[in-house]
């Protein structure tokens, strides 16, 4: 057991120092104006998904809730921005917030009922809560329905979609190496202990889903300013599907694993562009394939990864310091 | 320091807790002990708040507890180890042990404490680093104990420590069941095996199908023909 976790270590650490050459890589070629506009583009929905992928692992990965209804809070937070900017002209980091609060009052709301529901029956019930957010943007009068809102400023910039990246995994890390953090993981591996613990299981639950839908309602107010133009098709539930893949793709509880994850993801088909027609069916196969190699996901369930990212960002990346 | 009082408690329609009433003492070991289905698991887990009760009362140091949150009972030093061990998995034992002491903020008292419990089970400080899930059964209860012991209990809830244990090892942790007894901590002991139970309690209660049947202290309980016939094998 050691050793194969030693093993996951090193190869976590060297994928965090590739991973930070690649974004120093990036962000010369953003800052020199080299880039197409169109690897731009990419870049941004890479930074969106990041924040949506490490904010869905803590629902799914780290406190164990399966939701499914991630793209719901992200449209929560992409239309409440959207028309706070369009009708209020309020400046952009207060509707961005604006949209992410609203977006944790609902899942407040809607966690509070249905975290007493257990595996497939939350992911049931956060599938519909999707559905329904998706189903009234269509028919609201404000929301433009499926014609989608048009005229939203394009306020966000690459660079502040990599600040909310960062800032989201920071806040990530540092949960997960708080006392609070400890409280989560414990309701993953066992609810019953954990409330036999003193763990306030039901608070924790909900915090989670809370803190979950507010990075993603962020991310939907980012969405919406870097497009200009939102509809209800954007948010639908194989956007949900989409993030879920890459958090389980990058192993349910690891950050890193998510972000990686939502590198490739997000990249792939793109790059796959040259196949056209047969570009979803690799990109599916490349799922299978990976999947049967590391059914674990890339990094693994456990968060030693974590720790191991603390270190090399605090300096210090010593190994074995974990035994 | 305990009185369960008329306890009914219900599982949708049917009835598991006939009206349950017992008492422990401080400093007590008292034994609850019942054939499988006989309502022992339901009466700790509505003690401790786990499961509602529909009529009764459950008083705890003086308070009636019956609206009291189940994690808030840690505080109070009232600490159960459920049925079947629920240690974390994908923690280690250390982290583990860690959890126990999650409601308590006095770091010096928590590494004392985590002294005291390793040098009770001392399998435990060997395998600290080890993740619990890879631990054996029988370590995997003294884990659950040891964690139970670092939220510095008043008042422990033992679920069926022996289930699917060997006998040797029963032993060994009947015997750690009496050490921590002596350090001050009252114990309410669930168990199917009457005989070891009897051995290590002061008093006991037979549970049959949601209803106290018969009580008294350990010896006469061992002593009786119905006991004897029913949960000791002659
Ligand atoms: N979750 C449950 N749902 C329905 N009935 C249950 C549940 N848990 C226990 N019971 C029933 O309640 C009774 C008492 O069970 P339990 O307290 O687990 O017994 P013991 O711990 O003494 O073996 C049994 O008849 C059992 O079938
Ligand atoms: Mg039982």
């Amino acid at each position: 057991m050691a050793q194969q976790s030693k093993e996951k270590i090193n190869w976590d650490g060297y994928l965090t120092l590739a991973g930070a050459i690649l974004l120093v890589l990036v962000n010369v070629l953003l800052i020199s104006g080299k880039m197409p506009a169109y690897y731009r583009g990419i870049l941004g929905f890479v930074g969106i998904n990041i924040i949506l992928a490490v904010s869905l692992n803590l629902i799914n990965g780290i406190t164990g809730q399966f939701s499914l209804g991630h793209a719901g809070f992200m449209a929560i937070g992409a239309y409440v921005s959207a028309l706070i900017s369009i009708h209020l002209k309020w400046p952009l980091y207060l509707a961005l917030i604006c949209g992410g609060l609203a977006a944790a009052f609902l899942g407040i709301v809607i966690g509070l009922p249905t975290l007493r529901l257990k595996g497939d029956y939350l992911a049931i019930a956060t599938l519909g809560m999707g559905e329904i957010i998706r189903v009234v943007l269509l028919n609201l009068d404000i929301t433009k329905g499926a014609r989608g809102l048009t005229g939203i400023p394009r306020t966000t910039s690459i660079y502040l979609v990599e600040l909310v990246a960062f800032i989201t995994i920071i806040f990530m890390v540092n949960l997960m190496r708080s006392t609070h953090g400890r409280a989560l993981l414990s309701i993953r591996e066992d609810e019953i202990a954990a409330e036999a613990m003193g763990i306030n299981v039901t608070y924790y639950k909900v915090f989670a889903f809370a803190a979950g839908a507010f990075f993603a309602g962020v991310a939907g107010g980012l969405f919406a300013h870097l497009m200009g133009y939102i509809a209800p098709k954007n948010f639908d539930f194989m956007r949900s599907i989409e993030i879920l893949v890459m958090v389980v793709l990058g192993g349910l509880g690891s950050i890193t694993g998510s972000v990686i994850a939502t590198i490739v993801l997000t990249i792939l088909p793109e790059a796959l562009r040259g196949f056209a027609e047969y570009r979803m069916v690799l990109y599916s196969a490349l799922l299978i394939v990976i999947m049967l190699f590391r059914p674990q996901g890339l990094m693994g369930t456990r968060e030693l990864q974590i720790e191991e990212v603390r270190k090399i960002f605090s300096g210090g990346g010593d190994k074995d310091a974990r035994d | 320091m305990l009185e369960v009082k008329n306890l009914h408690v219900y599982y949708g329609q049917i009835h598991a807790l006939k009206g349950v009433t017992f008492a422990v003492k401080k400093g007590e070991i008292v034994t609850l002990i019942g054939g499988n289905g006989a309502g022992k698991t339901t009466t700790l887990k509505t003690i401790s708040r786990l499961l509602p009760s529909k009529e009764g009362e459950i008083v705890y140091k003086g308070e009636n507890i019956n609206g009291v949150k189940a994690h808030d009972l840690v505080k109070k030093g009232l600490i159960q180890v459920p049925e079947g061990r629920h240690v974390f998995p994908l923690m280690t034992v250390q982290e583990n042990l860690d959890l126990g002491a999650y409601t308590r903020r006095n770091k010096k008292e928590i590494g004392q404490d985590l002294e005291k419990v390793f040098t009770l089970f001392p399998r435990l400080k060997e395998r600290r680093n080890q993740l619990a899930g890879t631990l054996s059964g029988g370590e995997q209860q003294m884990l659950a104990m040891g964690r139970a012991l670092m939220a510095r209990p008043e008042l422990l809830l033992l679920d069926e420590p022996s289930m699917g244990l060997a006998p040797l090892l029963v032993r060994e942790i009947f015997g750690i069941v009496t050490e921590i007894n002596k350090t001050g901590v009252t114990i309410l002991l669930v168990e199917q095996n009457a005989n070891m139970a009897l051995s290590i309690a002061d008093r006991g209660y037979v549970i049959e199908t949601g209803r106290v049947v018969l009580e008294g202290d350990a010896q006469s309980l061992a002593a009786n023909e119905d006991v004897k016939k029913a949960y000791l094998g002659g």
